[in-house]
């Protein structure tokens, strides 16, 4: 029924209270652009960049006239990149020619990082009790295989990858906070660096949960690799939304809709 | 078994296909007793409605007898009558508890490509393309229904197909269009289009306390037919100017609300409607909207216009400054079906007042496998052909 027409008796009384949400406890993960970004290129890059910008710069300026002043504009675009270390395209392609740390399973720089969220009708428990049994997850990823618990917080992830090849690493979960939060990451020696985490946050209200997924990875192949994928990063994006989506279509209904397998009067 | 299947623009057959199996714990196989065709169906005949495949089960509106059930259908069983909503919905999202089962966020399975056309995807329809799910429809003898602990309602003993098979999709729909109008005593409403919808929203304006309805068609038959079942004042658009009749008729003040139970297949002879054939023809429209055009023009100011028609793509030439100026509201989209069935199950019953029978929309039974003609006499006779049931 419609609202009724808003008076001065009955007009809304403001919420005593703000609903307060738990604090942001997301991963710490660097954005691009920020001005303490880390450094991403190597000293050999560096002083490549500043000779090659300086050289330029030099050249465009004798030459005169307007191309010249691009090129001295260029030159010295380049001279600031070697000097600060820092390239934004490095950075929008996710790659880097900095040595890597050696502690985080995938350098906080580098690979491919997608966050996507999506509100699901079910109370956080449930959600974060399917998710934290890691076996589940093929049920709503399409490009799993497999996941199976080893001992501890370890597991081993098998993976559809690129021409009907598989993948597989072996991960652990490193921060859990029951019906809020799972975060993990790959260890050593696996195809694929990843690190991910989920939260889950009860919108009030009866709307549900939102659920955030932050995942960020390395895929096969090392920069080459990562390269080619941060140019398919909006693939990744796509593929998270839609695992998103199942995952939310099997907590809410229970099963996923199809249509494979029903009649038509194709031959 | 024997279904109905599209084959392209004015192309139905009735086929042998396989009989349908259970694909999720939620659905129930239903052996279909009575089945019609809809207005919207036309829609698919005509071509209008994108992403048909070859070969794709039509039918929306349909009733049956429960012949299997999935194992979480535990409020089913085999041997029950029951009529099925044409819009499937899971039952448990956030746009089904809040009772929009026809906006359902999980039936749809091919929910991306609707995303991407229109924002977001309502739910999945029977027989309704695949832009709506792609699932098999009821024109046929057997149908998987999904989420069968949610949808089918069962039929009390002794009452026919008949009675109760328009609960499916176009009593309710007529009802919500005219439950949209949010109707206060003394009002009047006009209906632009006298099809099975645009009638059932007259009658429904009616028990929701229009003072006068005004029906808008051009074939004499559907003007005649509002006019003595449903008590309505007629306008035969073809013959009189709509709004300078409509201002006639409300002293100048315009009709409180307006339905438009057309849809993007309006017919007309004005220069818009002109227009939008020859703009459809090449291909550069998808919608011909005269009739929703006319119903924001004619509505008075800070009236309600509702839209049962349906409509696809993007509407051309839309007087969105009329309806602006003029402080409309607007409602609108697929019947949430669900809602309705109950209490226009308790109408048709009547419980102690007089009764309503819808059956006598009928102008034709057949069988399904004369479904293609049903079809074609549907398509082009609207004048005499009103309803078709099909008896698979």
């Amino acid at each position: 029924m419609p609202r009724p027409t808003t008076t001065v008796e009955n007009f809304p009384a403001p919420p005593a209270h703000r609903t307060k949400l738990p604090p942001e406890a997301r991963m710490p993960i660097p954005r691009s652009g920020e001005p303490d970004a880390p450094k991403n290129m190597a000293r050999w890059d560096r002083l490549a960049s500043i000779a090659a910008g300086a050289a330029m710069a030099g050249y465009g300026l004798v030459r005169g006239k307007l191309s010249g002043l691009a090129l001295a504009g260029f030159g010295s675009a380049l001279v600031y990149r070697g000097a600060s270390g820092r390239c934004e395209c490095y950075r929008a392609l996710g790659v880097s020619t900095a040595k890597r740390p050696v502690a985080t399973a995938v350098p906080a720089q580098e690979g491919v990082r997608v966050e996507r969220s999506l509100a699901i009708n079910r109370p956080p428990q449930e959600l974060y009790d399917f998710w934290r049994d890691v076996s589940n997850l093929p049920r709503v990823m399409r490009h799993l295989k497999s996941v199976e618990s080893r001992e501890g917080e370890r597991s081993h992830w098998v993976a559809d990858s690129v021409m009907g090849e598989t993948v597989e690493w072996d991960a652990e979960v490193f921060n859990d906070r029951p019906h809020e939060m799972i975060a993990w990451r790959s260890l050593p020696g696996g195809d694929v660096d990843t690190a991910g985490s989920i939260h889950f946050r009860s919108l009030g209200h009866e709307r549900g949960t939102l659920v955030e997924v932050s995942m960020k990875y390395t895929p096969p192949g090392g920069k080459l690799g990562a390269t080619v994928a941060s140019w398919l990063g909006q693939g990744l994006q796509q593929k998270i939304d839609d695992d998103l989506r199942q995952f939310k279509t099997m907590m809410e209904a229970g099963e996923l809709p199809t249509t494979s397998g029903q009649p038509s009067g194709r031959r | 078994m024997r279904a109905v299947c599209w084959y392209g623009k004015h192309d139905v057959r009735v086929q042998s296909v396989p009989d349908p199996k259970i694909l999720n714990p939620r659905d129930a196989i239903v052996h279909v007793t009575s089945t019609a065709i809809c207005g919207s169906d036309l829609h698919l005949y005509n071509g209008t409605i994108p992403t048909m495949q070859k070969g794709d089960i039509l039918g929306h509106e349909f009733m049956g007898e429960v012949v299997e059930t999935g194992s979480e259908v535990q409020n089913l069983s085999v041997g029950d009558r029951v009529v099925v909503p044409f819009a499937i919905a899971c039952g448990n999202c956030f746009f089904c508890q809040k009772k929009l089962w026809s906006l359902c966020d999980n039936s749809n399975g091919n929910a991306a490509v609707a995303d991407m056309m229109y924002g977001y995807s309502g739910s999945a329809l029977f027989g309704y393309s695949h832009l709506f799910g792609g699932y098999a429809g009821g024109q046929a003898e057997y149908v998987r229904v999904p989420f069968a602990d949610v949808g089918p309602m069962k039929v009390p003993e002794g009452m026919s197909d008949e009675q109760v098979l328009f609960l499916s999709d176009i009593l309710p729909t007529g009802f919500m269009a005219a439950e949209n109008c949010n109707i206060q005593p003394g009002d009047t409403v006009a209906v632009w289009g006298c099809g099975p919808v645009g009638h059932f929203a007259i009658q429904s304006a009616r028990w929701l306390g229009a003072e006068r309805v005004i029906a808008i068609d051009h074939y004499p038959q559907r003007l005649a037919l509002a006019r003595e079942e449903a008590q309505a004042e007629t306008i035969d658009f073809s013959k009189e100017n709509v709004s300078e009749r409509l201002q006639e008729m409300t002293g100048g003040r315009g009709p409180d609300a307006c339905i438009d139970a057309v849809g993007l297949e309006a017919h007309g002879t004005s220069p818009d409607a002109i227009y939008d054939r020859i703009k459809h023809a090449m291909y550069l429209t998808t919608d011909r909207s005269h009739a929703l055009r006319q119903a924001i023009y004619c509505c008075r100011k800070g009236g309600t216009v509702s839209v049962p028609g349906v409509y696809g793509g993007f509407l051309d030439k839309m007087p969105f400054g009329s309806a602006f100026a003029k402080g409309l509201k607007m409602a609108m989209g697929q019947t949430h079906v669900h809602r309705y069935m109950e209490p226009l199950l308790h109408r048709i019953q009547g419980n102690g007042q007089a009764g309503f029978d819808p059956s006598y929309i009928i102008t034709h039974r057949m069988e399904l496998k004369d479904a293609p003609r049903a079809y074609e006499m549907f398509s082009g006779q609207q004048n005499d052909c009103f309803k078709v049931v099909l008896k698979p």
